[in-house]
Order: structure tokens, then sequence, then C-alpha cells
């Protein structure tokens, strides 16, 4: 009887038990999730897999029955997604994030970061030094939204009040901070996103940016507030303008693959300098996420101009710190690509 | 199955080969649509909260929905993608998939950097398309500013159409792509069906075919049997009996000569791979013939 089996049929019936078990195990992990499976279930799984895998290959060079190899196809495709997914929980991801990659990805990028600082500073000192000389240049630099009546033809008074006055609800403040972590939060994503395409965008924006920061602190200076501005800026400025700059050392990270690939394709150079880039965006946006807090409370909350500085002179010190130290070892130990 | 053009290679961990067919982009659009539909309807059951609630209790609601407002852009899709294995809602409709584009394990890095570039993509358009600068107190030089910006954030939003394997530009950061993945039933096994095997075939009466008509008859039988079907039968087994030349055609059961013929081709085409001899289609004959050298 067996003899009149074709031989690509008897393999079928030889391996046929595994695969269908494979089959359950995979349907029930995608449905309901790997906890799904028990401990022996999950032990058995890479076996079964490797063994469809073997099917595969052999099925491949022996049968010609097209169901039974886009069957195996399909559930080796399957069972490779539920092997080779995302394994690492949340909380082991975000726990080695801290503790080594930011940081690392910081000081593997510490020139692409210190271009957008410098680019950052450049256009603050241009925005303060045009302003200081011809206030006409405010209304160029500042969009009304943003400068709130912090014009240079205000009185010092009404300057004075926006950086001391107190809102009337805690509440409020809430909001607005939740408000301004969104905005800023999106705006480092942006950063991020503008460099892959060469990086003339992140240019654009770091020095607009800086235009509008120097141009509010030159109409603050015409009113003899120079140091109570800053003060009020430090606080959560330290914070969230380093977080602004990593944004954009990343995407001048990613620019320099677009622009310089070496000897790798475009497309090759970006991905791998795409990990970096990434790490360091997630990383800022959670210190803008601390900045917004600083904004919407801490500045409220601490009235005291020297008070501020000290806050945000001292944040700015452990940030740098932070970068320069945390990670070291793992950091220098042996890895693989960047 | 799908045109070679969407076929890719992936090299596993074990070394083995798996074909992946490329996502479709009509599926992939509406996949994105999909989610951004779930987004906005969230959206809204967050401004519908935050309305009701804010008189009474404050800015609770507004907190919310600001906090709501963001995670439901990028972060959306990567927790679903990290949750899902490369998948979010809209995906799971259409059966697509993120998978790593040489083969290896899907980190998280790589679906965050690959969604961060959704503000470009996604939203940066969709936004510049709803808001008009002047309707807002802008001048009609920031309606031109915001005309070019839609023009080049549109760009990367159709960038797909532009490259061979259908990257985006998260795609290409992040080394990913997008496949479909379906499950497919493992039928039984034709060569078993229909012992009967009352027809008998020579060797030169199998050498006709090769391995595209074989599956092209397997794909046959397996459809159910409507009238359609039937027809289809007859018309392919006149067409083997010309080819063929078989002669005593009137005692001919159509079913089973077919079903016979199947398990006697797949035989004779089997043996022959194995033997190192794989036949591709009819034409592998003529094939080879012409690149004998004629000396």
């Amino acid at each position: 009887m067996s003899d009149d089996l074709l031989k690509s049929y008897r393999f079928r019936l030889e391996r046929e038990g595994s695969w269908h078990e494979l089959d359950a195990l995979i349907a029930r992990a995608e449905r309901h999730g790997l906890g799904s499976l028990d401990a022996d279930e999950l032990a058995r799984t890479p076996a079964l897999y490797r063994a469809c895998m073997s099917s595969l290959s052999v099925a491949r060079s022996i049968s010609l029955d097209a169901n039974l190899l886009a069957y195996l196809e399909s559930l080796c495709l399957r069972a490779y997604f539920v092997v080779y997914g995302v394994r690492a929980s949340l909380g082991q991801v975000l726990a080695r994030f801290f503790r080594r990659d930011f940081p690392a990805a910081v000081r593997r990028t510490r020139w692409p970061i210190a271009l957008a600082a410098f680019l950052l500073l450049a256009g603050i000192a241009t925005g303060w030094a045009v302003t200081a000389k011809e206030p006409a240049w405010f209304e160029a630099f500042v969009s009304s939204g943003m400068a709130q009546g912090r014009t240079p033809d205000a009185s010092r008074e009404e300057l004075a009040e926006t950086i001391f006055d107190k809102p009337e609800a805690a509440d409020q403040l809430t909001a607005f901070a939740t408000f301004l972590f969104a905005n800023n939060a999106r705006v480092g994503m942006l950063c991020f996103a503008l460099g892959a395409v060469f990086g003339v965008p992140v240019v654009l924006l770091l020095f607009y940016n800086g235009l509008a920061i120097g141009a509010i602190c030159a109409a603050f200076a015409g009113k003899d507030l120079t140091m109570e501005f800053l003060a009020w800026l430090a606080i959560h400025g330290t914070t969230e303008l380093t977080a602004i700059v990593l944004c954009g050392g990343a995407g001048f990270h990613l620019a320099g693959a677009m622009i310089n690939p070496g000897r790798r394709t475009r497309l090759a150079a970006l991905r791998q300098k795409g990990r970096t880039a990434t790490t360091l965006v997630v990383g800022a946006v959670v210190m803008l996420f601390a900045a917004a807090l600083l904004e919407g409370l801490g500045r409220q909350l601490v009235i005291d101009t020297t008070a501020r500085i000290a806050v945000g002179c001292t944040l700015f010190v452990l940030w740098l710190a932070y970068f320069a130290c945390a990670g070291r070892p793992a950091w220098r130990g042996p890895r693989n690509g960047e | 199955m799908a045109s070679d053009a969407a076929l890719r290679s992936v090299l596993t961990p074990e070394g083995v080969p798996i074909e992946v067919e490329l996502a479709d982009l009509g599926a992939r659009a509406g996949a994105v649509l999909i989610d951004l539909v779930i987004i906005f309807v969230a959206l809204f059951f967050a401004v519908l909260f935050a309305i009701l609630v804010t008189p009474a209790t404050g800015v609770i609601g507004l907190v919310l929905f600001v906090i709501l407002s963001f995670f439901l852009r990028c972060p959306f899709f990567m927790a679903f993608e990290l949750r899902w294995r490369g998948q979010t809602p809209g995906k799971r409709v259409f059966k697509l998939r993120v998978v790593d584009r040489r083969g290896g394990a899907l980190s998280p890095r790589a679906v965050v950097a690959r969604n961060l570039t959704r503000e470009i993509e996604v939203f940066m358009p969709a936004s510049l398309l709803i808001i008009k600068p002047s309707d807002f107190g802008g001048s009609g030089m920031e309606d031109m500013l915001s005309l070019v910006a839609l023009i080049w954030s549109g760009i990367f939003t159709i960038l797909p159409m532009f490259n061979r394997d259908r990257l985006r530009i998260g795609d290409m950061i992040a080394g990913t792509w997008v496949v479909r993945a379906e499950p497919v039933a493992l039928l039984k096994d034709l060569s078993t069906q229909q012992p009967s095997r009352r027809y008998r075939f020579t060797p030169a009466e199998l050498d006709v075919y090769g391995i595209a008509e074989l599956q092209v008859l397997e794909r046959l039988l397996r459809q159910p049997a409507t009238r359609a079907t039937q027809d289809t039968k007859k018309d392919v087994l006149n067409r083997i009996l010309d080819k063929i030349g078989w002669d005593d055609r009137d005692a001919i059961n159509s079913e089973s000569f077919l079903d016979d013929y199947y398990v006697a081709l797949r035989e004779h085409l089997e043996r022959h791979a194995l033997f190192g001899d794989r036949r591709a289609d009819k034409h592998e004959a003529a094939r080879r013939r012409d690149r004998t050298p004629l000396d």
C-alpha cells in the first residue's frame, strides 16, 4: 500500500502532526498573546518552529503540491513573527534605555549635537543683537501668539508681570504645562523627521527658534529686566532647550547619513544612524515632559530670581553629568553596529 | 498568489529563506485610514468628555484631552506595533505586518523609529490641509508658506509609490518593511483523493507539461464543484487530450481522468525534480533545445 503513495505525500504524513501542533500554538499566541501559552508550550514552540523550517526547505525540493508549499510558507512566516517578534517588555526596554542607551547615544553624537547647540545659540545672539538695535525686527522674529504681549513696546511693569504673575488657579497651570509638553514634543519629533531630508529644515527650525528667544531677550533687556527674564527662562529652559538641541542633533545625525553615507548605500546608512537618532528623540521627549512640569509648576512656585537661576543651573549640570557619565562601562564594551 | 514583483525573500536566522509578499499600497493606505478613524473617534469622545466634565471639576477634562491628543498620534501606532508584534488595528484588518528587512527580530527601537516620522508623513500634511493660516489672522504670505510645506511633506506621504520595496521614510530609518501575512489552510493532498488509477500514462504523455501547468491543474481540482468549474474542467480535459494525442475519447470520465493525470504528472515531475531536473513549465524542453550548442 505505502508503495502506492507519492514520496512527497509520505513526507507529509510523517511531519504533518508537528505542523498542526505548531499551527495551533501560533494561532493561540496570535489571538491571545504569548502569555496564553504555558511554560511547556513556550519551550516547545522554537523547536517546532525549527522543525517546520526544515520541513519547508525539504518540501521546496521534493514536493510540487502548491497548497502544501503555500501552507508551510505561511505557517513558517507566522511562527517567525511569534518567535522573532518584539520580545522585551516595556519595563525592561525603559530601564535599559535610561541606564545605558540614552546617555551613550548622546555621547556618540556629540558633534551633531554641538552643531545644533551652536545654531540655536547663534540664533539667540543674532535675534538679541538685531532687536536691541532696531526693535522693529521683533515682529519679524516672534509671532504674536508666542509673544503674548512681551513686546519691546510694552512697559516695564507689563513685562515684569508676565514673568512674575501667578495665574489664579493651579489647575490652569497643569493644563498649560500639558499643552506645552505636547507642543514641544511634537517640535522635537519634527526635528527628527526633518533630519532624514538632508537636515536643511532642521537648521532653519533651530535658528528661527533661537531668533525668537533672542528677540524676546532683547525686549526684556531694553527694560532692564535681563536677569529676571533669564532666570524665568532658565528654570525650565535649561531642560527644554537641551532637549530641543538633542532633537536637532538627532536630525543632523540622520542628515549625515543622507549627505555622506560613506561606503554604504544611503538606505543602509540611514538605517544604522536611525537607531541612535531614535534613541535621542525618545530621550528628549521625556526631557520635554520634565521641562513642562518645571514650566507649569516650578516656575510658578519659585518666584525668586536667584532661586530660579539656581534651580535651572543645577538641572543643567545634572543633565550634563548624566550624559557624560551614565552607562559608561557598558558603552566601552564590545558592541556591534554603531 | 501575488505577482513576482511583490515577492521578497527574507533570510531567517535559521538560514532558510521565507518568501514574503510586500503589502499592497492600497491595503496600507486603508490600514492607516482605519487607524486614523479610530484616533479621530477617540479624540471626538475625549472632546465630548472634556466639555462635559470641565465646568464641574476644573481642567481635568482639558488636561486629559491634551494628553490624549498627544498620545493618540505617533505613540498610538508605537504602542500597538509593540504590543501586537508589528500590527495596528488597521494592519490587522488588512493582515499586514511590520517585519525587519534583514530577517532579524523586530526591535522596539525600530518600531519607535518608523512611527516617529509619521509626524511629517501623516499629521503635518493633514493639519496643513485643514488649517489655512489666513483664517486665523495670518497673512497671505503664510498661506503660501503653508502650501509649500504641504507640497513638501506630501512628497513623503507618497514616497512608498516611488521605490521598489514600497518603503516609507520611517521604514528606511528603522530598516523595516510591511508585508502581508495571511494564514493558509492545509488542504487534503490530491494524490490521495482518488486512488482509482484507472488511466495509465506513458512518460511521453507526461513530458508535455511542467510544474506551472501541474499547479494550475491543482488549483482547478481544488475549486468547489460548481457549474463553472465543471465547464472549465471539460475544457481543460479536451486540451490535455489534444496535447497528448489521446484517442479513445468516448469512454472517458472527466473527473477521474483529470485526477489520475494530476497524480501521474506530479509523480513524474517530482521524480525528475529529485534528480535535479526541475521543469518549470511546458516550454522547458524547447528552451533546453535552444540552449544546446549545434556544433
